[in-house]
C-alpha cells in the first residue's frame, strides 16, 4: 500500500467542508431530501404513489383492501426475483431475453426430477430446488461464457438461448405441460401464507431475495464491480478487475434466479406453464428500466426494479376494478417505458456536457430553479 | 545526475511489428528514479506502442525489459501495477459513474474487516480517507467524493487519474498527453504534480506534444522516430529548436 499520509490530518481541514457541497448537502434534511428526489427511483416510486392515490379515490372499498393489494403482491413476487437478475444485467450494458424461457426449461427439469424421486414432502421438493437451480445457473453461466469469451453480443446470445430453453423444454416434454407438483410446494409457498401473517410466503421469499441482492449490489465488490462493467469495461480490464469472470457471473446470477422462479412457478400454478412465459422477459426488462436503471449500463437500483414491478402490476389491477379495459395497461406502461427513458437520457446528455448538468436534468430540474 | 545509478526502468532492443509496419524498431529506453523523462516525437513516431510496451499492454516480438536491474516478463498491466508501474492513459481510463474514491481503489478495494470483508463488503471509509489524503497530497482540488467523476470537469478528472496513478506507484508514472485537454490553470497544476511526484523519487515518463512543458518540467528529453530513440538531450542543455529539429529528422545522431 502506497497511498501517502496527509501532509495535514483532514479531519481538522478546515477547507474539506466548503470543498465537498455534497457533504454539506447530505447534513441538512432540505439537502438530503433533494438529493434522494434526484434518484430516479424515487422520481418513479412518487409516480407509483399518484397511481396509488387515483385508483383508491376512485374504488375506496375495493382498491386499498388487504386482499386485493395481497393479491397483486403474490402475482409480481416471481417478476420481482427474475427482475434482480435483470438489473444487474442491464447495469453490466448487457440484457438477458432468456429469463422466461430458463424458467419454463428448470421448471419442466425441475418437475421431472422431482416425479423421478417420488413423494409429496419437502425432500423432494428440496430436490427440485436442486434442479431448478443448476439448470438456471447452467443456462446463465452458458450465456455468460458466450458473452464474454466468444463476444457474441447479449442481445444474440440470449435471443439463441430464448428459442433454445424453450424448444428443449417442449422436446422434454412433447409440449404437453407437467402438472404433478409436490404438495408441500404448492400449499407452502403457492398459497401459504408466512406463519402468523397472511402475507403471501412466495412474496416473502421474493422480498428477501430483493433485499439481499440489494445490498450486494449497492454494499459490496461484487457489486461494484458490476458498475464498471457497464461504465468502462476497459478502465476495469486496466486496472486488473477479472472483467469475463466478473461478465460471466452476472449472467449466472441471472441465470440461477431464473431456475429458483421457475421452482416459484411451479409452487404457484402447479404446472410448468410452457407457453405462460412468453412476455416475461419483456415485461421484467420494462420493469427494470422504468426503475431507472440504464439500458446504457453503469446505473441501476434493486430498489427501482421493485417500484417499476409495481406500477404495471397496480395498473392492470386497478383498470380492472375501475372498470377500464385492462388492456390499457400496456398502453400506459409503455408510455411510463419510454417516459423513463427519455430522462435517463436528457440526464445523460446533459452530464456529457459536464458540470453539473447531471444534477439539473430530472424530473426535478424541471420543478426546481437551477442555484445559480 | 546518473551515474552510478540503477535505472528504475530499463529497455533494451524493443521491436514490435503490426503487420508491414513497424511501431517499435530496435528501440531503447531508461529511466532513473527521481527523473522526469519527457518522450517526444512525431504522429506515429511510436510514442504511444513504447508505453503500452513498458507498462504491460503489449506483447513484443523481441526485445528485453529490466526493472530496477532485474529482468521483467511485463505480461499484463497488473503485471506492471504490481512492480509499482502505473500508467494515465490519454482517454484518463476511469469510469464514469463510479466516485474518486471507487476510481482510485477500483480493482484494489478495501476490503472490510473480518467476516463482512469475507462477505465482499468494503471498507469505504479507510478508502475515503486515504483518497482523501492522495488528493490533497497533489494539491488536487477534487470537490466531491461521492458525486461521480461523469460530473467532474476535464481538469478535475485528469487530476484523480493522477493521482490514482501516483498514490499506487512505486517506481514509475507513465502520463499519456496529460495536459492535451486541459485550460492554463489546470495544465499548471499537472505541471506543478510531476514536479512533486517527482519529488518523492518517482520516475515520471511524460508523453507530450508541448514543447514548453517539455522544457519546464523535463530533466531529460528522449526523442523517437520510425519506432527507435534517435536522441537524447539534457533539458538544461537544449533548446526547442534542436528539439523540433530532432523530431523531424531536420537533425540526426544529436546527443546519441
Amino acid at each position: 500500500m502506497s497511498v501517502h499520509t496527509p501532509a495535514k490530518p483532514t479531519t481538522t481541514d478546515p477547507g474539506s467542508s466548503r470543498a465537498n457541497p455534497n457533504a454539506v448537502d447530505a447534513d441538512t434534511p432540505v439537502g438530503a431530501l433533494r438529493r434522494i428526489l434526484r434518484v430516479q427511483a424515487f422520481q418513479i416510486l412518487l409516480v407509483l404513489v399518484v397511481i396509488f392515490i387515483i385508483f383508491t379515490v376512485m374504488a375506496p372499498t375495493a382498491f386499498p383492501q388487504w386482499t386485493n393489494l395481497r393479491q397483486v403482491i403474490q402475482n409480481m413476487s416471481i417478476l420481482g426475483v427474475l427482475g434482480i437478475g435483470s438489473t444487474f444485467v442491464i447495469i453490466t450494458s448487457g440484457i438477458d431475453l432468456s429469463v422466461g424461457s430458463v424458467l419454463v426449461f428448470s421448471g419442466v427439469v425441475s418437475a421431472k426430477a422431482m416425479i423421478f424421486v417420488g413423494g409429496d414432502g419437502w425432500g423432494t421438493a428440496l430436490v427440485g430446488l436442486v434442479v431448478a437451480l443448476a439448470s438456471g445457473l447452467a443456462w446463465g453461466s452458458l450465456n455468460g461464457w458466450l458473452i464474454a469469451k466468444a463476444k457474441v453480443p447479449p442481445l444474440i446470445v440470449t435471443l439463441g438461448s430464448l428459442g433454445a430453453a424453450l424448444g428443449l423444454a417442449q422436446v422434454i416434454t412433447g409440449g404437453v405441460d407437467i402438472t404433478a407438483v409436490p404438495a408441500v410446494l404448492s400449499d407452502n409457498i403457492g398459497y401459504g401464507n408466512l406463519v402468523g401473517t397472511t402475507l403471501p410466503l412466495i412474496s416473502v421469499i421474493a422480498i428477501v431475495f430483493l433485499v439481499v441482492f440489494g445490498i450486494i449490489l449497492h454494499r459490496t465488490k461484487f457489486g461494484l464491480h458490476t458498475f464498471v462493467l457497464g461504465s468502462n469495461e476497459e478502465a476495469a480490464r486496466r486496472v486488473g478487475v477479472k472483467v469475463d469472470r466478473q461478465l460471466i457471473s452476472v449472467y449466472a446470477l441471472s441465470g440461477g434466479l431464473a431456475g429458483f422462479a421457475g421452482l416459484l412457478s411451479l409452487a404457484q400454478f402447479g404446472t410448468t406453464a410452457i407457453a405462460g412465459q412468453s412476455q416475461t422477459n419483456l415485461n421484467v426488462i420494462a420493469a427494470v428500466v422504468i426503475g431507472g436503471t440504464s439500458v446504457l449500463g453503469g446505473v441501476g437500483t434493486i430498489f427501482g426494479t421493485a417500484v417499476g414491478l409495481c406500477i404495471p402490476a397496480f395498473l392492470q389491477n386497478g383498470f380492472v376494478i375501475i372498470g377500464v379495459q385492462p388492456f390499457w395497461q400496456q398502453v400506459a406502461v409503455g408510455f411510463v417505458l419510454v417516459v423513463a427513458v427519455y430522462i435517463d437520457q436528457r440526464r445523460r446528455t446533459a452530464a456529457s456536457r459536464g458540470g453539473g448538468g447531471m444534477r439539473t436534468a430530472s424530473l426535478t430540474g424541471l420543478l426546481r430553479r437551477s442555484k445559480n | 545526475m546518473t551515474v552510478g545509478q540503477i535505472p528504475i526502468l530499463e529497455a533494451k532492443g524493443l521491436t514490435r511489428s503490426f503487420g508491414n509496419v513497424r511501431a517499435l524498431d530496435n528501440c531503447d529506453f531508461e529511466i532513473y528514479p527521481g527523473e522526469v523523462v519527457a518522450l517526444i516525437g512525431d504522429n506515429g513516431a511510436g510514442k504511444s506502442t513504447l508505453v503500452k510496451a513498458l507498462s504491460g499492454s503489449l506483447a513484443l516480438d523481441s526485445g528485453e525489459i529490466f526493472y530496477a536491474g532485474g529482468r521483467v516478463d511485463l505480461t499484463s498491466p497488473t503485471a506492471a501495477n504490481q512492480l509499482g508501474i502505473e500508467t494515465v492513459y490519454q482517454d484518463l481510463a476511469l469510469a464514469p459513474h463510479l466516485n474518486p474514491v471507487q476510481n482510485m481503489f477500483l480493482g484494489r478495494e478495501i476490503m472490510a474487516d473480518g467476516f463482512a470483508g469475507k462477505l465482499g463488503f468494503l471498507d469505504n471509509k479507510t478508502m475515503a480517507k486515504r483518497s482523501r489524503a492522495a488528493f490533497d497530497d497533489l494539491g488536487a482540488t477534487v470537490r466531491s467524493l461521492t458525486s461521480p467523476v461523469g460530473s467532474m470537469s476535464g481538469g478535475q478528472r485528469q487530476a484523480i487519474a493522477i493521482a490514482r496513478a501516483v498514490a499506487w506507484a512505486k517506481g514509475v508514472v507513465f502520463l499519456d498527453e496529460p495536459t492535451a485537454a486541459l485550460g492554463v490553470v489546470q495544465t499548471k497544476n499537472v505541471l506543478e504534480s510531476i514536479r512533486r511526484v517527482r519529488d518523492k523519487g518517482v520516475a515520471v515518463v511524460l508523453i507530450t506534444h508541448s514543447m514548453p512543458h517539455v522544457m519546464e518540467v523535463a530533466d531529460r528529453v528522449e526523442v523517437l522516430r520510425l519506432g527507435t530513440r534517435i536522441a537524447t538531450f539534457k533539458a538544461s542543455e537544449t533548446n526547442m529548436e534542436e528539439l523540433v529539429g530532432a523530431m523531424t529528422g531536420a537533425i540526426v545522431g544529436a546527443a546519441k
